[in-house]
């Protein structure tokens, strides 16, 4: 059980990161923590005791196996956040190229 | 299975094909991707209407993706809610496609922009289609991912910070949802929407449910730009190009923000009460705050930033009750406000095309020299102000008539300041952009094209005959099944499941 | 940072490359065209084809890999993956569904077998392998304004 919490400890410290730092690419790294603790929990969710990897062999029977679904779905978690972490490092560095910086207290022109 | 059904994953097909050919062939020449974006939009909007024909002839159809019968396999349902969604998103996406013909001239690859442009629409078709959670999840992601890039499109000093904090919140958003979902999915065992709400309903509410439904509320409330949660809007509608303001104010935080909450938390998780006061608070916040923010700008599409934040407020405060009035108010309200909402962002676009600028002090007496964008931004306004002829009067009065009826006179006296709040604000953007005398610096200023007065006539159109979708009779083919498949609450699984199994 | 990759790294970076390079890039191949049969599958194999250009670029300077990958080439077979896919998901219509798997699919652990979803991981190898190279070309290859006028 105290796993399933260290997770949400992991993603509470990503969250944190984001809201607290203040260097673009440390909240870039805040972001990338939290989603893999996102994906880790979601991985914990297929968990049998005594399991073993889900993968389809010859000679082996199915039985026995850690649920496979989440693993195809994580898959595609990290691959969307593949691409959105890939988004955020490029709008980063055009935010360097425009405004010399990396730090959010003086990249402040629009206030919402 | 019949074959009609098929049609179904024609919604994200279409955009997908369109966006990869665009992709490789819109290159060349520039009237090869106006060309194929057009025909694509075109299809897909008739596809969306046609629709609503099917689903009033055949009532629910549902749909396995490569024959695996869910909820092994992923499922997509077409019903009520689902048409009504797919008719405004296509409807919108079309109007918007016509204008950007002429409006992004002015950026160097327009190819990469319907690229994205069409990946979006495909994303928010699929959220609309899934009855998949996970799908539903990527189809999100999808759509959220281009609509970032989409934001940072100009690549300006503003764009790019803009998209940033859109990115980053929007990304937080997205790992809330994950978070629920590999909640629900660990507690459930199924990913099907219309499984899990049988599941749920058999296994009573605990404080799982509770944490899931706080998850999903922060994360499609990210989406939805819900007033805690809005913090990203008003800088990242204001930012895009005018055509990406309106998809984005229009459509998409409507059917990634306001379907999700629809879809998961009337039809999966089922309404309770604690969730149902939590939605109307919120509602009633952003609808104040929102109309107060946007009383104090002077940029022109701040201002209709704030105020998409306050008219959002409504359709959640509609929703919120629960009732069969609130939702049908609150569904129409979404109607409405996406049709004039990307009416305004779209003139907002034409006044910054012909004027060169968003400051409404540096504008004055445009209805002058530029007589038809002065006749849609009056149309637009009284539309969102609630002057009677017009759509937004209609859905207002309803979301009032059913807070009242509902017995929650304090919500209702809210409503009713905020709509002459929002009546306030577009008089000022009337009083100084468009009346008064003429400023030197405007005396020569360029013409509107002809595309971007057509797709604007066609919404202004819509907007003004909006209201007859009322009408006894019309409401039975697009409106009362969107409110009732609501209502139907989680017992919508099981005409869901019959019809895949 | 442009300035570096010119040159490329030193001669015994440029040795071990040009004897792995090769090797990684069938290994990728060997993932994709395994997918169905043992772990892998697309998305890997895409990774570690898209890896060997990357390592290309990393030790020979962006000339020697743009040369055998160009940008324009990326973006198109790009494209081509992806509309690879949707045809093949399209075709499964011929069978009544989208998505169908409309080829015979053979007895299991055999190469040839699994129906479509060996083509799928080709599809998506494409896909994935030039968009990941897409991406870091337009990462490294970024040209900062402050840069230039250093």
């Amino acid at each position: 059980m105290i796993i399933y919490f260290l997770c949400l400890v992991l993603f509470a410290i990503g969250l944190y990161c984001v809201l607290r730092k203040r260097n673009i690419i440390k909240i870039i790294v805040g972001i990338i923590i939290s989603e893999y603790a996102a994906n880790l929990f979601f991985i914990l969710t297929a968990y049998r005791i005594g399991g073993r990897a889900p993968i389809f062999q010859e000679g082996v029977d199915i039985t026995n196996m850690v649920d496979p679904l989440p693993h195809a779905l994580v898959l595609t978690a990290i691959v969307i956040g593949l691409a959105t972490t890939a988004l955020l490092v490029a709008i980063a560095m055009r935010i360097y190229e425009k405004y010399g910086t990396f730090d959010i207290t003086k990249i402040r022109e629009l206030n919402g | 299975m019949s074959n009609i059904s098929s049609i179904i994953p024609l919604f994200t097909a279409i955009p997908l094909g369109g966006a990869f050919v665009i992709s490789l062939i819109g290159r060349k020449a520039r009237w090869i991707s106006d060309l194929l974006a057009i025909l694509t939009a075109l299809v897909i909007c008739v596809l969306s209407l046609l629709s609503v024909r099917i689903y009033n002839m055949y009532g629910v159809l549902t749909y396995s993706v490569g024959g695996w019968i869910p909820p092994v396999g992923i499922g997509m349902v077409l019903d009520g809610l689902t048409t009504f969604m797919l008719v405004v998103v296509n409807l919108v996406a079309f109007c918007v496609v016509i204008y950007s013909i002429n409006y992004m001239e002015r950026f160097t690859s327009k190819w990469k922009f319907y690229t994205l442009f069409f990946l979006m629409v495909a994303g928010m078709n699929g959220v609309i289609i899934s009855g998949d959670i996970f799908n539903f999840f990527v189809f999100l992601e999808i759509a959220s991912v281009a609509s970032y890039a989409l934001v940072a499109f100009g690549t300006e000093k503003h764009e790019l910070e803009a998209a940033f904090k859109y990115a980053v919140m929007g990304t937080i958003g997205s790992l809330f949802i994950l978070l629920g979902i590999a909640l629900l999915y660990g507690y459930t065992s199924t990913l099907n929407m219309a499984d899990m709400a049988n599941v749920l309903a058999q296994k009573n509410t605990t404080n799982l449910t509770l944490m899931v439904s706080v998850m999903f509320l922060m994360g499609f409330g990210l989406k939805a730009a819900i007033v805690p949660f809005h913090g990203w809007l008003p800088d990242a509608h204001p930012s895009a190009p005018a055509p990406i303001s309106a998809m984005l104010s229009g459509v998409l935080i409507k059917s990634l923000g306001i379907y999700a909450i629809c879809r998961i938390f009337f039809n999966v998780i089922g309404i309770s009460q604690p969730i149902s006061s939590i939605l109307m608070f919120l509602g009633a916040l952003s609808m104040v705050v929102g109309g107060l923010l946007a009383l104090g700008q002077w940029d022109l599409k701040r201002l209709l930033a704030y105020s998409s934040i306050s008219q959002i407020g409504y359709i959640v405060l509609a929703i919120g009750l629960a009732t069969p009035l609130g939702i049908l108010a609150g569904l129409f309200h979404l109607f409405n406000h996406s049709i004039f909402k990307s009416l305004l962002f779209l003139n907002s676009g034409s006044v910054e095309y012909i004027t060169g600028t968003r400051d409404l002090k540096k504008m004055g007496g445009l209805s002058q020299n530029a007589p038809f964008t002065s006749t849609i931004n009056l149309i637009g306004s009284m539309s969102i102000a609630g002057i009677p002829p017009f759509s937004g009067f209609w859905s207002k009065l309803f979301i009032i008539v059913a807070v009242v009826q509902a017995g929650r006179f304090g919500y209702a006296f809210w409503a009713i300041l905020v709509s002459i709040l929002t009546l306030a604000m577009y008089l000022k953007v009337t009083k100084y952009a468009f009346s008064g005398s003429l400023k030197e610096s405007l005396k020569h200023i360029k013409k509107v094209p002809v595309f971007m007065k057509l797709s604007m006539a066609i919404l202004a159109v819509i907007t003004l005959i909006g209201g007859l979708l009322l009408v006894p009779g019309v409401d039975e083919l697009f409106l009362k099944p969107a409110a009732d498949t609501m209502l139907q609450g989680v017992r919508y699984s099981t005409g869901i499941l019959t019809g895949l199994k | 940072m442009s300035h570096e990759h010119g040159k490329g790294m030193s001669i015994i970076v440029k040795t071990i490359t040009r004897f792995t390079v090769g090797l990684i890039f069938l290994y990728g191949i060997y993932i994709v065209l395994h997918g169905h049969v043992s772990p892998g599958g697309g998305f890997a194999g895409g990774v570690i084809i898209a890896l060997s250009f990357v390592h290309l670029m990393l030790a020979y300077g962006k000339e020697a890999a743009l040369k055998k990958l160009s940008k324009r080439a990326t973006s198109i077979l790009e494209s081509t993956g992806a509309m690879l896919f949707l045809l093949i998901a399209l075709l499964g219509f011929t069978g009544g569904y989208f998505f169908l798997n409309f080829i015979n699919k053979g007895e299991p652990f055999k190469l040839f077998s699994a129906g479509i979803i060996p083509l799928c991981n080709i599809a998506i190898a494409l896909k994935v392998g030039a968009g990941l190279f897409a991406i870091f070309v337009a990462l490294v290859l970024l040209d900062l304004d402050s840069e230039k006028k250093e």
